[in-house]
């Protein structure tokens, strides 16, 4: 063997170790989806298959237990992501486009802001957070799942930076032509931000999807969960249910994988923007 | 209607307005949002909130800090944070280069496989690892170290092993992620610098060493950055594991203490102070990040 195909086994071989560590969760994950959920709750999670005790028993009680609460969470899951990415798309690009292609009083003081946000973690803000959704009576609610985080500024930043890098005599020419402002942005340049839409679509709905920290805290009654929050209320040690637990971690995990096997480059160009390219 | 038709046309469609319009949604969510929890959240540090009206107690909150359990948990948070730093950039860098290398064959599978549990949400994957990690000699955790020869081992009850599975979780979670910032800077060096050094026969290190790390820097910055603030700030993944409080506070983190203080004592006055050290903290990194990026050139751009 030439010293070049003992290099080439030697990194394929590192490289599928890695492989193997990333993937054999997702197929542990499946096999105990259909194992009997007091068995995994005592015994843990085993190598061995045990065929013997596997059933798609776990998948019906999804649809049975607790008169469906599964699809409950399900249908929260679906319709919050939907609207929260929407709307924090939407805004996020509003902001970032003014940012990029405005000058005006103010405007470095409020990028500087946007930076910053893009680190502060929210964990600190929950308590006060908390209160204000009390006051503004949206606790328990879509809308205090939602609002706090309709902007969110690493969206923001991806748009102003896609935006920054536009042409900007087509702008000049429209407003000659009589074009107001919001015409301009939404006739002539939004078309032109198309692929910033697609990865921040992607990116904001993994991250609407899985969400945790603060819908735990705002959501209170068991029909008004998320999917991660339906699932760890499974794992209390009061909790019941426990067959729902891994049939309905498969389930939550699908339409994510799907998403991504059709658009892993939007995935990709969503993550990288954070500075790295900025 | 005429009227309306030329205020719109004068004030809101100007250039001089319109900007404003574009910004607002991000100053409205930042002052409601942002800025006042933030001022509330200091305000309460100062208070004690009980049922009654919340009474102005000065520094006691602050004072209670000095315990055990405050001790613990920012020993937990900083551990983690330092132990997902010293796997998560020197192991994501080598297999970046691996994967950027054009001898290595199946690429995208090996950084799609990599990157997948980046899907998953804390919760599920949490689920996952706290079976995995049970205390029975047959779970997966226990067979491996079987194979070792190691004795079975209590994992979430016990601080070591409890960190070690907290670990696992992250570096499970983040590896392919860290390896995608990596590529992407990888990317960006150009090759020509490569083909010089070639020339100038340098070997497969020196070219790494002086070359490649050189020009992942930013990156390697960046990705330390990131980490250091979702290590401190760490709590799904916690609470993926005990929920509760747990005996000797194993696996608390700074954040599951404000949680459990806040929402299960309900003594927001005392958590919101735990919060103020944690942004403090938090502060602290974002400004010497931004001194190292170089803010005001970025600005600029």
């Amino acid at each position: 063997m030439s010293k070049n195909t003992i290099q080439v086994t030697v990194i394929i071989l590192v490289l599928s170790f890695f492989a193997f560590f990333a993937l054999s969760p997702f197929f542990f994950m499946l096999v105990s989806s259909f194992k009997p959920g007091d068995q995994i709750i005592k015994n843990g999670i085993s190598a061995s298959l045990d065929f013997e005790i596997m059933s798609f028993q776990n998948y019906k009680t999804l649809f049975t237990e607790r008169s469906g609460i599964y699809l409950h969470w399900y249908k929260n899951s679906v319709l919050i992501t939907t609207i929260q990415t929407a709307a924090a798309v939407f805004l996020s690009s509003l902001v970032g486009y003014g940012l990029a292609v405005y000058e005006f009083k103010g405007k470095n003081i409020i990028f500087i802001l946007v930076l910053v946000l893009m680190m502060v973690p929210i964990e600190i803000l929950i308590l006060p957070l908390y209160k204000l959704s009390i006051t503004l009576g949206i606790l328990d609610s879509y809308a205090g799942v939602i609002l706090p985080f309709i902007v969110p500024p690493v969206a923001v930043f991806f748009f102003r930076q896609f935006a920054v890098g536009l042409p900007t005599e087509l702008i000049d020419a429209a407003r000659i032509d009589g074009a107001s402002e919001f015409a301009i942005f939404f006739k002539i340049m939004m078309p032109l931000m198309k692929p910033a839409f697609g990865a921040m679509i992607i990116l904001q709905a993994m991250f609407s999807w899985n969400a945790f920290v603060w819908p735990l805290i705002v959501l209170r009654s068991n029909e008004n969960f998320t999917l991660p929050i339906g699932l760890a209320s499974l794992i209390t040690p009061y909790g019941n249910s426990y067959d729902m637990l891994f049939s309905g971690a498969v389930i939550s995990v699908v339409p994510i994988i799907i998403l991504f096997m059709f658009k892993q480059n939007s995935f990709i160009s969503g993550l990288t923007v954070g500075g790295v390219k900025g | 209607m005429q009227i309306l038709k030329n205020f719109y046309e004068k004030y809101i469609n100007s250039k001089k307005v319109a900007p404003y319009i574009f910004v607002s949604p991000f100053i409205i969510v930042f002052l409601v949002f942002y800025l006042y929890p933030m001022i509330s959240t200091i305000i309460m540090s100062f208070q004690e909130i009980g049922f009654g009206d919340p009474e102005f107690v000065g520094l006691a909150n602050y004072k209670k800090l000095f315990n055990v359990h405050y001790k613990n948990a920012l020993l937990t948070s900083t551990n983690y944070t330092f132990w997902t730093i010293l796997i998560l950039v020197p192991l994501p860098i080598i297999l970046a280069v691996l994967l950027n290398s054009d001898k290595t064959k199946f690429t995208n599978f090996f950084r799609s496989s990599i990157f997948m549990p980046a899907l998953t949400s804390v919760i599920v994957a949490g689920m996952f690892f706290r079976y995995a990690f049970g205390e029975q000699a047959s779970t997966l955790a226990n067979s491996i170290i079987g194979v070792f020869g190691l004795e079975p081992i209590t994992w979430l009850q016990n601080s070591i092993p409890a960190m070690i599975a907290l670990v696992v979780l992250c570096v499970w979670r983040w590896m392919g992620v860290n390896i995608i910032y990596f590529l992407s800077g990888l990317q960006s060096i150009p090759e020509e610098i490569y083909e010089a050094a070639d020339i100038d026969g340098a070997s497969s290190w020196d070219k790494f060493k002086y070359i490649t790390i050189p020009s992942l820097k930013p990156v390697i910055i960046y990705v330390i950055t990131i980490s250091v603030f979702g290590g401190y700030k760490m709590f799904a993944e916690s609470y993926a594991y005990w929920q509760t409080a747990t005996p000797n506070d194993i696996g608390m983190t700074i954040v599951s203490y404000i949680y459990q203080t806040g929402f299960n004592n309900f003594n927001m006055g005392f958590a919101s102070a735990i919060g103020i050290t944690l942004l403090l903290i938090v502060l602290i990194v974002n400004v010497i990040q931004l001194n190292l990026f170089g803010l005001f050139k970025k600005g600029e751009q």
